[in-house]
């Protein structure tokens, strides 16, 4: 056997454990679920199932699932963007300390800190304890899909900013004088140099928000108070309260094709993008 | 008055001295090159002229102005870069073109240059090509394109042959110079190439460790290089201790040479140098002192060879060829030895001699 054989069988030998784990772990579970969606209790095929996100409840919670994503991926965006700038040109120490404030949250599990906003932003919680103290105006939001909103934005915001900012420190410094150097101003650099060349990072930073934004039901949850029904809470709810597993597995089918369609579209804007700056 | 001065410019890194005092008239239309070993600050020079660096102290002036703290996309000058900085997701249409959209010419005008720079540098078609699947020297050579479309005042080069092979980067040295005379485009010209220098250049600027070791035309700088440094740096020399014993007399490895230098004073320690090429080999006994071949090589054109004569290896070039092993003569004509004065403290021969 030549050595390169050899070494393509060891590496096989050393995948074997991953490949099993993306088996067991991933489609197994999608095999059981497609099974499920696509059955009645009685085992029986039927579509129902998936037909039922038409049904109005399921419609609703889907549009406003859709709506408060890409609501919280642009606000994501948004913040995310200037800070990579920011970042980029800041000297390594701030760097340092600016990515652990960003870093550091994600090593505390997330439905607590998700919780902390809901003990923040309660009626009688700190921040309104504090505005009553100075005499403001009372901050009501909580149950209410702008603090779903906010504890996305919170929750992911990291997510957003590290693909972003990994592309952005990739650009070559001489890039960028190059560009000053041949006349460009700070937006021109910014709009021809800096942009375009960010679009990887994010792309894949709107993929890491928007996915998990569409189908949490934890923040909402615990930010929405019931009051503010996802499709994740639908299906989440089908499984544990309504005990109905064809139903909820049906859903989360739909779920899987409204994610993969969505990723389809920025795909395609991605490359669109590239090509209108070419 | 000159179009650029650089008048006492120091620069130093992490504390660490780069430029020290450094003064550079640059007149219109000039061809000056900066010539040193790497590291010696060319390209802090071409980056403090550009305004991506700042210097630490003195004054970068354009036509009499001061430009020290403009910003770079304010000034009159374009760069072609060592590292040649061009934007990886655009064409190479795109490339050339990004500077004359920023100042917005028109679709028309854009296309035309493109076509003009394109040709000029040898690549016409290359409009629709990506950056990366371009050589190392054509995208050089797409870098240049792009600085000159701009038609700047004064184009800054650092090290723009750098990547090309030696008949292309002939022929683009001819180009560069054609290119210079037809716009009308001052020249500042960065290489650690002494021959590309000496070809190219109107005035030679020969740097070493942020210090101007001498200024002058090409043939100054090669025929009379004013100290060890520039003569070792410029081509290959021969660079012995001497002592002028008088007036047009110096004393070398035990032989007497007339020269023609004065004005050293009598038993003066110096250093002179003497081109392979200047000297003269003959049968034993003819010239000034005799002599061994210990090694022979021919280099094209001529046989460069190695002659043990008074105890110093001495690097001859010649036509025609002596074995290894031939006893000869050597001679230099008064003309070709060049006297130098010795670096007067350790510091200066630390400057001249270092690198
Ligand atoms: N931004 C910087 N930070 C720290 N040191 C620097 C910086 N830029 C240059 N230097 C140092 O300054 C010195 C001169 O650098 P410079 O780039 O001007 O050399 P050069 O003459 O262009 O050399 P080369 O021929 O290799 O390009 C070097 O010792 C270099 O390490
Ligand atoms: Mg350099």
């Amino acid at each position: 056997m030549t050595n390169s054989g050899k070494n393509r069988n060891l590496k096989r030998i050393f995948s074997g454990p991953f490949l099993a784990f993306i088996l067991c772990g991933t489609l197994v579970p999608m095999g059981v679920i497609a099974y499920y969606g696509l059955t009645d209790r009685s085992g029986a095929f039927t579509l129902s199932n998936i037909v039922a996100i038409a049904t109005r409840s399921h419609a609703q919670a889907l549009g406003l699932s859709l709506g408060l994503a890409l609501i919280s991926t642009i606000i994501c965006l948004l913040l995310a963007f200037p800070l990579g700038l920011i970042l980029k040109d800041s000297k390594l120490g701030r760097k340092g300390f600016m990515v652990f404030v960003f870093i550091l949250p994600m090593w505390m599990n997330f439905l607590l800190r998700t919780m902390a906003w809901q003990v923040l932003l309660e009626r009688n919680g700190i921040i309104n304890l504090a505005l009553k103290a100075l005499g403001l105006p009372l901050l009501d939001i909580i149950n209410t899909p702008a603090a779903v909103v906010l504890g996305m934005v919170y929750d992911y915001l990291p997510f957003m900013v590290l693909p972003i900012y990994n592309a952005m420190i990739k650009i070559d410094n001489s890039l960028i004088e190059a560009a000053y150097d041949l006349g460009a101003g700070k937006t021109a650099v910014l709009r021809k140099v800096i942009l375009p060349l960010s679009v990887p990072g994010i792309v894949s930073g709107i993929t890491m928000v928007f996915v998990p934004s569409l189908t949490t039901f934890a923040i909402s949850t615990m930010l929405g108070g019931g009051k503010v029904n996802l499709i994740g809470n639908i299906i989440e709810q089908e499984f544990t309260v309504s005990s109905n597993w064809n139903l909820g597995a049906g859903l989360s089918l739909v779920m899987m094709v409204f994610i993969i369609i969505s990723m389809a579209l920025i795909e395609k804007f991605d490359r669109e993008g590239e090509a209108s700056v070419i | 008055m000159a179009l650029i001065e650089l008048i006492d410019i120091s620069k130093s890194f992490d504390g660490e001295l780069v430029l020290d005092e450094f003064n550079l008239k640059i007149e219109e239309n000039e061809f000056i090159t900066l010539l040193g070993p790497s590291g010696c600050g060319k390209t802090t020079t071409l980056r403090i002229l550009g305004g991506f660096e700042t210097p630490d102290t003195g004054r970068v002036m354009f036509q009499g102005e001061d430009i020290t703290n403009l910003a770079p996309n304010k000034r009159q000058l374009n760069t072609v870069f060592q590292k040649y900085a061009l934007f990886p997701h655009m064409n190479i249409a795109e490339n050339i073109a990004f500077g004359l959209k920023i100042s917005g010419k028109s679709k028309d005008y854009i296309n035309d240059k493109i076509k003009y720079a394109l040709k000029l540098v040898n690549l016409t078609g290359y409009e629709k090509r990506s950056v990366d699947s371009l050589s190392g020297g054509q995208q050089q050579r797409i870098a240049i394109a792009r600085a000159i479309v701009n038609e700047p005042r004064v184009l800054l080069l650092d090290e723009p042959l750098g990547a090309l092979d030696l008949k292309l980067r002939q022929e683009m040295q001819y180009e560069l110079i054609r290119l210079k005379n037809e716009l009308g485009i001052t020249f500042l010209y960065v290489t650690h190439d002494q021959e590309e220098a000496l070809t190219m250049s109107d005035k030679v600027v020969v740097m070493n460790q942020g210090y101007i070791q001498q200024m002058g035309t090409p043939e100054e700088i090669y025929n009379e290089p004013e100290n060890a440094f520039v003569a070792d740096f410029i081509g290959d020399s021969n660079i012995i201790d001497g002592i002028m014993l008088e007036d047009r007399v110096v004393k070398i490895c035990g032989a007497v040479f007339p020269c023609i230098d004065e004005g050293f004073g009598r038993n003066k320690p110096v250093d002179v140098v003497i081109r392979p090429e200047d000297i003269i080999i003959g049968k034993p006994g003819q010239g000034i002192m005799d002599g061994v071949v210990t090694s022979n090589v021919f280099i094209g054109v001529h046989y460069e060879m190695c002659i043990q004569a008074g105890g110093f290896e001495w690097l001859a070039q010649n036509t025609t060829s002596y074995p290894v092993g031939t006893r000869v003569s050597i001679g230099v004509t008064p003309e070709n030895i060049q006297i130098m004065h010795k670096p007067q403290s350790e510091d200066e021969e630390a400057i001249s001699l270092d690198d």
